[in-house]
């Protein structure tokens, strides 16, 4: 007897629905057979099965929500084997007997090689907005919406397309693939192939290409399917877009949107796992945003849009799925350059951006039950860079840990403990420590992958260290 | 921008020159050879720093090509990019004063010698680095097809240029949605100090664009009629909507790649037989006089001319103040209307 268990389709599913059953109980099946059609919020792919065997239950029925990865869906037995008792199908969840096969239906072989083939769940999932995250500068009685992160961003895109003419969205897979992380998805259909284009894989030639569209006077979004391979097209996000304006003695605008996914995934190894914050923070010229929560995002990516400046944007890919609460306002756009108090609190500073503002607050709560008050601020923005919340927040509480995914090197960990040294130094009680990515590329190896990166107890840690208290 | 959304507008007929035009390019050709030979005495004096790339032996090229474009068209380069400037019709005083790195250069002194743009004359840069310009090039191309414009873009660069990835990332993208835009290839044949055959598996640079459907030519970039034909015919072209051209322009330059480069990777003779026997300005020269199109005593006004033209553009160079220390600040980013 073999378990068929519920496949992992991209590096961060945890779940999915079992759309379809294609095969029936008494059914022979062979290697490469589709038996069943599942669904993520992604995409829609079929399952293969793996051995020979007669299908002898069916565990899950058709049309099931939330299946978990590694959930049995089915059980195979062999030709003649009879089978087994219902009883005896307990979950099983790390050891795999036979995980069945998940082809992509519809990916492109190119696509496939980039983001299938490396499956594993992601370490978290679905954070409901907890209250007193919203955004206080918002009117009262405002009513919210639950949405993800990757729909936020696919309706701030919209409105703006909706609203100019000049806006469109290119990149890799972004129309009839509907977005790698379907953050594109249902634009093709709404604004069609003049305003939605995919583009071969050729960043370097795309990124060169939008940069040249926006000296044309277009309002060009390229979208990176992640910003690691950005790394081709920096010469001209860096030489070609954030520069020509100085150059040019100011005739020469770049107003365009450099967005996509950023940082490290799960288990896609050190070329995909990169946080570019502190490269694209260091040069003038650019703008540099990474939102955490779904309002940010949508309210940040519309003012970049808008923004006559070229803008680096950097997202989350674990982020995407979660949802948060959005305002139903009418045009949400928010100021670019300010960081957002995402708790008050009077014994420590801990700031973050992007996918560490979850896990400073969740050292927060930690922290807060060991009598610990941390107040934590969400950046936002890197460039510009709001260090007057940050140095406010520092007088206030006198101690500092920044938190970042990147490398510590010349970070923005770095950058805002220098600025917290030259204009608070006299408020300081403890040295600003940071916690960061280790210092070595991301390894693969869940173990390491693990050990790499940086996370809330981390935080905790150097957080109780700057207070002076007994640390593990 | 002046092509409006929806229908091409009449453009005027691209005829046999006749003589003014010829005269106008005997006289585009000298403003530019004149030009480079200031700008090179004004580095020797130490006026001018940096990198400076002079134009001197390409000048058919550009003033061949701009004959046939009409004011919307763009135009994006390289660093070696004065001529392209002046043909573009910006003026002789701008580009020096920006050589010299004063307050009346075209980016009001930071952007040098590599880094001019002007928006009225749609000229887009002046881009250091090598090859940069056609993927740009090609977005300008894109902007024009998106708004429903006929306007083309010339994308210049080299035949160094030609060996980087990223134009061939352009030319996939050009031709798959059949942007209008001409790649004049502008080959001097030596990429720095490395000549073309000791750069590139295949010479003929016309043919690079085979593998994207593009079709291209070579063409005698000495012979400003032949360059103006050629480029009629692609810029036709590309402005029907029938997609991207590459004109490979056999052309010499005489100095050294940039002021520092003393080209000892070429014999004196080499130079000094380009010189002698396909100059650009001295094969047109002779034409307008063999057609009686012009005397010697005309020449000599056009000379004059330019000369004054030169003299006052470098003098206004070295008038021009610096800029004003607080321009060090601006224009990093444009400041957002609230």
């Amino acid at each position: 007897m073999t378990d068929i268990l519920m496949p992992a389709l991209s590096p961060t599913m945890e779940e999915g629905k079992l759309a379809k059953w294609l095969v029936k109980e008494g059914d022979t099946v062979k290697p490469g057979d589709v038996i069943a059609e599942i669904e993520t919020d992604k995409a829609t792919m079929e399952v293969e099965a793996v051995d020979e065997g007669v299908i002898s239950k069916l565990m899950v029925e058709a049309g099931t929500e939330g299946v978990k990865v590694n959930a049995i869906i089915a059980q195979l037995s062999a030709e003649g084997e009879a089978p087994k008792p219902k009883s005896n199908g307990k979950a099983k969840t790390a050891k795999v007997d036979a995980p069945a096969q998940a082809v992509a239906e519809t990916a492109a072989p190119e696509q496939k090689a980039k983001n299938d083939g490396h499956r594993l769940r992601a370490p978290e999932q679905k954070v409901a907005a907890a209250e007193g995250l919203h955004d206080p500068t918002l009117p009262e009685g405002v009513t919210y919406k639950k949405t993800a992160v990757r729909d936020a961003l696919r309706d701030a895109i919209a409105e703006e397309m909706r609203r100019d003419e000049r806006v469109f969205l290119m990149g890799e897979e972004v129309g009839q693939y509907q977005g790698a992380y379907k953050v594109s998805r249902g634009l093709l259909e709404e604004f069609g192939d003049r305003r939605v284009i995919d583009t071969p894989i050729t960043e370097y030639g795309f990124a060169g290409l939008g940069v040249g569209a926006a000296f044309g006077g277009l309002k060009p979004i390229v979208e990176f399917m992640t910003f690691n391979f950005a790394m081709q097209a920096i010469d001209h996000i860096i030489n070609s877009a954030a520069k020509t304006l100085y150059m040019s003695g100011g005739q020469m605008g770049c107003p365009i949107v450099f967005r996509g996914p950023n940082g490290a995934a799960s288990r896609v190894g050190a070329q995909h796992s990169q946080d570019y914050s502190a490269w694209y923070g260091h040069v003038p010229g650019l703008k540099v945003l990474a939102p955490y929560d779904a309002a940010d995002a949508k309210g940040l990516l519309k003012a970049a849009i808008r923004d006559p400046n070229p803008v680096v944007f950097l997202e989350h890919e674990l982020m995407y799925g979660v949802e948060f609460d959005v305002p139903e306002v009418e045009d949400f756009v928010l100021p670019i350059g300010k960081a957002r108090i995402r708790r008050e609190g009077t014994d420590v500073t801990l700031v973050a951006h992007s996918r560490m503002v979850k896990f400073a607050l969740d050292a927060a709560e930690e922290l807060a039950g060991m009598g610990i008050e941390a107040e934590v601020i969400d950046l936002r923005s890197l460039r510009p860079l709001d260090t007057e919340t940050v140095i406010e927040s520092v007088k206030k509480t006198n101690r500092i840990v920044c938190c970042e995914e990147g490398w510590r090197f010349f970070g923005v960990g770095a950058e805002i403990a220098a600025a917290v040294v030259e204009h608070a130094f006299d408020y300081l009680d403890a040295p600003p420590l940071r916690v960061a990515q280790k210092d070595v590329p991301l390894p693969y190896a869940a173990n390491l992958e693990r050990l790499s990166l940086p996370n809330a107890q981390d935080i905790v840690e150097a957080a109780k260290k700057v207070c002076y208290r007994e640390t593990e | 921008m002046t092509g409006k959304t929806g229908g091409a507008r009449v453009r005027k007929p691209v005829s046999e020159p006749q003589k003014a035009e010829l005269i106008g390019f005997y006289r585009d050709m000298l403003l530019i050879r004149r030009f480079e030979e200031k700008a090179g005495q004004l580095y020797g004096m130490g006026l001018i720093a940096g990198f400076c790339h002079l134009y001197i032996g390409q000048e058919a090229v550009v003033v061949g090509v701009q004959a046939i474009l009409e004011p919307d068209d763009q135009v994006i380069t390289g660093y070696r990019d004065h001529g392209h400037m002046l043909a573009a019709g910006m003026t002789s005083r701008g580009v020096m004063a920006e050589l010299t790195g004063r307050e009346g250069g075209y980016a009001r002194g930071k952007g040098g010698s590599m880094h001019m743009f002007s928006r009225e004359k749609n000229f887009f840069g002046g881009h250091g680095i090598v090859g940069a310009q056609v993927p740009l090039g090609t977005g300008l191309a894109f902007s024009n097809k998106y708004k429903g414009t006929d306007a083309v873009c010339i994308a210049y660069f080299g035949d160094g240029a030609s060996n980087q990835g990223q134009v061939y990332e352009a030319f996939n993208m050009a031709s798959l949605w059949k942007l209008p835009v001409v790649y004049v290839i502008e080959n001097n044949q030596y990429a720095m100090g490395t000549s073309i055959a000791r750069a590139s598996a295949e010479t003929e640079l016309f043919k690079r664009g085979i593998s994207f459907e593009i079709p291209g030519e070579e063409v005698d970039g000495m012979d400003v009629l032949a360059v103006r034909k050629a480029a009629a015919k692609a810029v036709k072209r590309a402005r029907d909507g029938d997609g991207p051209y590459i004109l490979e322009m056999k052309t010499y330059r005489y100095r050294g790649h940039s002021m520092s480069d003393p080209a000892k990777y070429r014999t004196r003779e080499e130079v000094q037989d380009v010189r002698e026997h396909r100059d650009p300005i001295e094969m047109l020269k002779k034409k307008l006089l063999d057609a009686k199109h012009v005397t010697e005593d005309d020449l000599k006004k056009i000379e004059a001319e330019v000369r004054e033209i030169v003299n006052d553009s470098a003098q206004f160079a070295q008038d021009s103040p610096e800029p004003h220390p607080d321009e060090l600040w601006t224009d990093v980013l444009v400041e957002s209307r609230a």
